[in-house]
């Protein structure tokens, strides 16, 4: 098939990403798809590889969300070696990883969403990123580049570099934390907690003149995944699953992430290499949920911080049940931000962080083990085989952006329908195809982030297939 | 034992005859490029690193097995020298996979160091990417042939100071490789006393103690220089 060959130009995930629009004889847009690259790579080269290097590895499947993957994967080496992670080194990978959703979310709102949402989805786009919200919005954008700081301040301290840490190991981390890192992440929640409230202020004001986007822009009934605590609060780093539907019922809680593969199933479809999972009970494609910032919120029943909490209430009353239009990613992303902060403050006072066990040492005693938790972008799973000398077997991974698949597929092909005119495209209309993706923020933009585009191809399809207007953007 | 006096770098250095280039150099402070080389461990002048030019010689003189002799002069820094010893190392990294970013010794690695020095900062010739593994079958320990670069300080090591033979090289060529007893997986070698001290003299990330992660090796040579004092000068201490 001819939409096949232009995927193959692209070589890793932060590489570009590709929609195909279908046209029907009568000129309509009859579906999108859109195609992208998975780690598919990752899963088979680690093979062979010792699994104390895998959180190592794993860091570098992505330069936005490294910890994680290294997370997740500690916690599958956790499991190998059969331990319980002393308090101390569960704290550190606490605190790490709310400061990742937290500086990941900034990038994603601040430097790429903010300039559609402040600016105008149809303003000049070469005005239309950081740089221009810069020139009209200064003080906005600098809060913005200083909160995203601010989270990978967190992780520097700790973790002992910006990107790509590998402090976090199997059993749990490499050396403690001291009074200084604390003092100076403590002194930094004043600002950073002020500048997400305004943000979130201000993205509350500006909501109402998007009716037609937040109706558009992938709105549509789906089920939600999330990670929750035994209470039902949103909980990042270790809990149980809950999924909910889009009338807000819960459909299945407590259910273990260890065990994911029992209830979640992973379909492949030959124009993408993304995988695309779905809730077992429900078949493919019946199954299709979202993961992520706003399935998180669905599925919470609250957050357990005061001031996020106010929020999400708020948030919840946006719609009887579930809150489904993807639209509203961006403001579930601001009330996580606001919520991780919170938890950062506590973690500062938490005791038990500045532990002296930060290690609990064995040899390997098991041959399988899953790690999950949630990143940025939804609830990231590693689940892998070793064999009795501790060598990888088999690795799966299921990423958060692969399990949305299904959904950003669905609002693509909602977004093209209602804003793409065929015979006359214009930028702003893309524009809001590719908004409609960067919802969702998925991964593959990381490389190319901070310029606030992504590269993009769409192509527009007749019904035989054959490509009627090409367009490109990005690198 | 008589005492030599000789020029290293413009340097006017002594040293006592039987002595090689490359300890007389070190011990008057000019530091001389090594890899097979560990103070402590019979020389094989093996990996070249140390090449040195010779006032009188034709020839490029590896320091590590010359021994110095009176009136020598010695350059151990010239263009060609830092040409051959980076086309060394650029050997050494496209023929095995090392993958220094997640690698148990990345920034405590001889080899990385040498790149470093060199100021290697990108490899001319094809990578090979051999399909190697690694051995993990010893309690203790792990071997990671790719990152081996065949220097021989682990047989040299185990046959020479804790005695146990259980090294060895096996085949020739880009096909050599460390096998432990008649290859056999480590952990089931009949000779290995699991002392440790091949994993502590290697130069890379090939030998290594299982559990470490990323950057989280670091090998002690001080264990060596122990043994060696004890040995020659019946000194027990470190
Ligand atoms: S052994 Fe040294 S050169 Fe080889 S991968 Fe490890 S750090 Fe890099
Ligand atoms: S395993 Fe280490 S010490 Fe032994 S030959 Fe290879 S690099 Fe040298
Ligand atoms: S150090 Fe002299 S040849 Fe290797």
């Amino acid at each position: 098939m001819a939409e096949r060959i232009l995927i193959n130009t692209v070589t890793r995930v932060e590489g570009h990403a590709k929609v195909s629009i279908y046209v029907d004889d009568a000129g309509e847009v009859s579906s999108a798809q859109f195609h992208v690259v998975e780690f598919r790579g990752f899963e088979k080269f680690v093979e062979g590889r010792p699994f104390h290097e895998m959180p190592g590895l794993m860091s570098r499947i992505c330069g936005i969300c490294p910890v994680s993957h290294v997370l997740a994967s500690s916690k599958a080496g956790d499991r190998l070696l059969g331990v319980e992670v002393p308090p101390a080194a569960v704290k550190q990978r606490r605190l790490v990883n709310l400061a990742q959703i937290l500086q990941s979310h900034a990038l994603s709102f601040f430097h790429l969403s903010s300039p559609d949402l402040l600016l105008g989805f149809d303003s000049d786009p070469a005005r239309r990123n950081i740089f221009g919200l810069i020139d009209c919005e200064a003080d906005f954008a600098r809060r913005g580049i200083r909160v995203r700081k601010f989270g990978q301040r967190i992780i520097e301290l700790v973790g002992g570099r910006k990107i790509h840490p590998s402090w976090s190991t199997p059993g749990g981390v490499q050396t403690r934390m001291g009074a200084e890192a604390r003092d100076e992440i403590a002194a930094g929640v004043p600002e950073a907690l002020e500048s997400v409230k305004l943000a979130l202020d201000r993205l509350k004001s500006v909501l109402d003149s998007f009716p037609v986007e937040i109706e558009h822009l992938g709105n549509f009934p789906s089920l939600f995944l999330g990670m929750v605590s035994p209470r039902g609060e949103v909980e990042f780093y270790d809990g149980v699953i809950r999924i909910g539907d889009a009338e807000g019922n819960i459909v299945a809680d407590g259910l273990d992430p260890l065990r994911y593969y029992t209830y979640l199933g992973e379909a492949s479809e030959e124009w993408s290499y993304m995988k695309f999972p779905f809730y077992k009970p429900l078949g493919y494609p019946g199954g299709m949920y979202r993961v992520g910032p706003l399935a998180r919120l669905n599925v919470a029943a609250s957050t357990g911080t005061p001031l996020a909490d106010r929020e999400l209430r708020e948030f919840k009353q946006r719609s009887r049940g579930a809150v489904c239009q993807s639209f509203h990613y961006h403001l579930a992303r601001l009330i996580e931000m606001l919520h991780c902060v919170e938890r950062i403050e506590e973690l500062m006072v938490d005791r038990e962080l500045m532990g002296k066990r930060v290690r609990a040492r064995a040899g390997q005693n098991q041959n399988e083990g899953v790690g999950a938790c949630e990143a940025p972008r939804g609830t990231l799973f590693h689940h892998y085989v070793v064999d009795d000398d501790g060598v990888m077997q088999k690795v799966n991974l299921l990423i958060a952006t692969g399990q949305n698949n299904l959904a950003i597929n669905r609002a693509v092909t909602q977004a093209a329908q209602r804003f793409v005119r065929p015979e006359a495209i214009q930028e702003g209309m893309l524009n809001r195809v590719e908004a409609a993706i960067r919802c969702f923020d998925p991964c593959l933009s990381c490389s190319t982030h901070a310029l606030g585009q992504m590269p993009l191809e769409i192509d527009v399809r007749n019904s035989r297939g054959e490509v009627v207007n090409r367009y490109r953007r990005g690198r | 034992m008589s005492v030599v006096t000789l020029e290293i770098d413009g340097k006017v250095c002594t040293g006592v005859s039987g002595e090689t280039v490359f300890d007389v150099a070190w011990n008057n402070g000019v530091k001389i490029p090594r890899l097979c080389h560990i103070g402590g461990l019979p020389n094989i002048g093996a990996c070249r690193l140390c090449l040195v030019e010779v006032e009188g010689q034709k020839k490029l003189l590896p320091a590590c097995i010359t021994p110095v002799q009176e009136g020598m002069v010695v350059r151990t820094w010239s263009e060609k020298l830092i040409a051959h010893r980076r086309l060394i190392v650029e050997l050494l990294f496209a023929e095995r996979n090392h993958v220094c970013s997640v690698c148990v010794v990345n920034r405590n690695c001889e080899l990385q160091d040498l790149a470093v020095e060199l100021g290697l900062d990108h490899i001319r010739l094809r990578y090979q990417f051999p399909k190697l593994v690694a051995d993990t079958s010893h309690e203790r320990f792990g071997l990671d042939h790719n990152r081996c670069v065949l220097c021989t300080r682990c047989v040299r090591v185990c046959d020479e100071v804790e005695g146990a033979h259980t090294w060895d090289v096996s085949r020739r060529g880009a096909l050599s490789q460390i096998i432990a007893d008649l290859g056999e997986p480590w952990g089931e070698s009949d000779t290995c006393t699991s002392c440790g001290k091949c994993v502590q003299v290697c130069p890379t990330g090939a030998l290594f103690e299982k559990g470490k992660a990323v950057s989280e090796m670091r090998k002690d040579r001080g264990f060596l220089k122990y043994i060696v004092t004890a040995r020659e000068k019946g000194q027990w201490i470190r």
